[in-house]
């Protein structure tokens, strides 16, 4: 996994709650059995006018101008700002690869849907909470300043406004160490290899019925 | 020290904990469909990992298939769109890579991987369950912890049999008295989600209870779990009793002999033990359950049948008067209007919601000597799994559907999600048993009420909601 970098970027805001997974990436994009490609249909039915499908060349789609990604001020956004409940809804994981894809790698929100805040975090991608006051204050200086900056120092848990005020955020350890390193969830969780092996063995013993249940020729 | 049903099964899945918190819990059962696995699986290769636990998984497609029972019997050589094709034919290929067991398109037993668990016996109380798709909460009903994940969590579960997770919270929603007949567990668990909103389970394991869960069939507390996500919850859960035991005595997986017995003996310890501690309560009376429908894009966005949509300003947040009026803007509803002045264009009964036995017996009760109305384009039903589609042939359901002007189709996730042809088209309006509204989620500019199969149906033959309370069956 990609390790988080510190860096100061421009924050785009998505003013609407229970901004669910179908708004992030609609189903169509799903077919594909890729990670990447998904950045140019982030937010498609927000950020077009027409109905996309998989393949449609970027030139025949209608932008829709009333869209914070389609304005000048938000190009090069790395910071998205939403509301409350960001990410419910279903589990695709193509949610955050969307967002990833697009630039973003922070979000910021005063809560998130469970499933989306865990997988951000497998895709180095930092899904990040501030109270609801925080949160409305950074939508107004974001509305009333074009090409606003702020800086996510996750060693520090602080979130640094231009002017050098700046607001700590509660992340867990694992999940910190995790990013700050870029570190493979797998691999860490190999390491524990003898601890599993002894609880599957012990488990065999104590439950023999769920293990020998499902094979292809039972199922014939 | 009393325990929590949730808390007795994340005890007895635990296999490591971290200073932090988070803890490695394992995983007694994967299930496994053609949009989340891929990825996975393509991880697997790339770093030369094996599977875990081979027996563990079982897999088939359902969310991409077509329900259309003309295209179905041409394969996958008959999927018209080829990154459709591409998707399935990669699960084929995984599955028989890894030696992966999967009901593949056409064999009897394939299905919506939450309808195809439980009734094969794949799943079986007492479980851990996970599938990357968050309805798999559905599983809950069985005495299960049962969560959905992510790609990465998908690759990480095939590799390590373990999730790394934190243990939630516990949530207790209690439904007690008497439901009123035709008030289904559909409406319950509307109403539930009305009542705390969808983020009013996050962070949260949920256990129904109280005498009106106790009175559901296990079908009927598959269609609450399965909306526990859609109140925020990754899992939902009720306790086993005998309907628990009976439902899963006898099925393909489930086991036999002294085996059995000895399941049976742990499975009787799954529910909570009196005085145990919860962090939340809620509580709802039974009788005052009405039949629901949702006027919004939110799955909080519901009313009894009897009222009308709602204005914003009977909300006292700005954040939630913005969210309705956006809602009713996407819906084009004007506030005041009944619910039962709204037309529909087309109606779906299906998805892991709702396509088991009982959710099609109860809309064929409805539909039975009717006609679809004329301003119904289109009423589908699609049965949850090939196993279902053949008892309810085996009951004559199908025929009264036919009769009635509904579509009989093959099983899949079809209209739920609209990721194959089965989509509503811009501005209209449907009756769904699904379990999500969102914006769009049936098809571009689509606009979704979700209602029980019995008001799916009635809606259907009226062609607008009516209060299937006041419907008359005809034998």
């Amino acid at each position: 996994m990609r390790a988080y970098k510190q860096q100061a970027g421009i924050v785009a805001h998505l003013d609407r709650p229970n901004v669910d997974t179908d708004i992030i990436i609609p189903k169509q994009y799903l077919k594909s059995i890729k990670r990447t490609g998904f950045g140019i249909n982030l937010f498609d039915e927000l950020r077009y006018i027409d109905e996309g499908w998989p393949g449609k060349p970027l030139e025949d789609r209608q932008l829709n101008p009333d869209f914070v990604l389609n304005q000048e001020r938000y190009q090069g956004a790395s910071v998205l700002l939403a509301r409350v409940n960001f990410g419910c809804g279903s589990s695709r994981e193509h949610a955050p690869w969307a967002l990833d894809d697009y630039g973003f790698r922070v979000v910021i929100a005063p809560s998130f849907a469970d499933i989306f805040y865990n997988n951000c975090f497998k895709n180095g991608l930092l899904p990040l909470v501030l109270s609801e006051q925080i949160v409305d204050r950074l939508f107004n200086e974001v509305e009333a300043n074009p090409g606003y900056k702020i800086e996510v120092n996750l060693q520090e848990q602080q979130v640094i406004l231009p002017d050098g005020e700046s607001f700590s955020f509660e992340i867990d350890g694992f999940r910190k160490e995790c990013l700050i390193n870029g570190l493979d969830d797998i691999g860490l969780t190999l390491e524990s290899e003898p601890k599993i092996r002894a609880y599957d063995a012990n488990r065999r013993q104590h439950s023999p019925w769920l293990f020998d249940v499902i094979s292809p020729e039972k199922i014939g | 020290m009393a325990q929590t049903l949730y808390d007795k099964l994340w005890a007895d899945h635990l296999v490591d904990e971290r200073a932090d918190g988070s803890a490695l819990i394992y995983i007694d059962r994967h299930l496994i469909h053609e949009v989340t696995s891929p990825q996975a699986f393509e991880g697997l290769r790339l770093a030369g990992r094996d599977p875990w636990r081979i027996g563990a998984n079982i897999a088939t497609p359902d969310h991409n298939v077509s329900t259309d029972p003309i295209e179905r019997q041409g394969g996958y050589a008959a999927v018209k769109d080829e990154t459709s094709r591409i998707q399935l034919q990669t699960l084929d290929d995984n599955c028989s890579q890894f030696g992966i067991a999967e009901f593949l398109l056409n064999d009897r037993r394939q299905g919506i991987v939450h309808v195809v668990g439980p009734e094969t016996g794949a799943v079986l109380p007492g479980m851990t369950v996970v599938c990357g798709d968050s309805h798999t909460s559905t599983h809950g009903a069985l005495g299960v912890i049962a969560q959905g994940i992510g790609t990465s969590e998908v690759e990480h579960v095939l590799a390590t049999q373990c999730l790394v997770t934190k243990k939630q919270r516990n949530m207790l929603i209690r439904v007690d008295g008497e439901l009123r007949p035709g008030v289904t567990a559909k409406d319950v668990v509307l109403a539930v989600i009305g009542n705390i909103g969808t983020a009013g389970g996050t962070g949260h394991a949920i256990e129904f209870a109280g005498t009106a869960i106790e009175s559901l069939s296990i079908e009927g507390r598959m269609s609450i779990c399965n909306m526990a996500i859609e109140a925020g919850a990754r899992v939902g859960m009720v306790a086993v009793d005998d309907k628990t035991i009976d439902y899963v005595r006898g099925r393909a997986f489930s086991p036999t002999g002294a085996s059995w017995d000895a399941a049976v003996s742990h499975w009787n310890t799954l529910h909570t033990d009196e005085g145990a501690h919860f962090d939340a309560l809620v509580e709802l009376d039974a009788a005052l359950i009405e039949p629901q429908v949702s006027w919004g894009t939110s799955p909080e966005m519901v009313s009894a049948i009897g009222e009308a949509v709602p204005s914003p300003n009977d909300f006292d947040s700005k954040v939630k008067q913005e969210g309705v009026a956006r809602a009713l803007d996407y819906m084009g509803l004007q506030a005041g209007t009944p619910i039962k002045d709204i037309k529909l264009d087309r109606v779906f009964i299906g998805s892991c919601t709702n396509s088991r036995i009982e959710d099609i017996r109860a809309a064929a009760a409805v539909v039975k000597g009717y006609h679809k109305a004329d301003n119904v384009i289109q009423a589908m039903i699609v049965p949850g799994s090939g196993q279902v589609k053949h008892q309810a042939e085996q009951e004559g359901l199908d025929k009264i559907f036919v009769e009635a002007g509904f579509e009989w189709r093959d099983p899949g996730c079809s209209m739920c999600l609209a990721m194959n042809a089965d989509k509503l088209g811009p501005g209209e309006h449907c009756a769904s048993t699904s379990n999500r509204n969102f914006e769009s989620r049936q098809g571009f500019g689509g606009r979704t009420h979700l209602v029980s199969p019995a008001m799916a149906a009635a809606a259907g033959i009226a062609g607008h909601f009516v209060d299937v309370r006041d419907w008359e069956m005809k034998a």
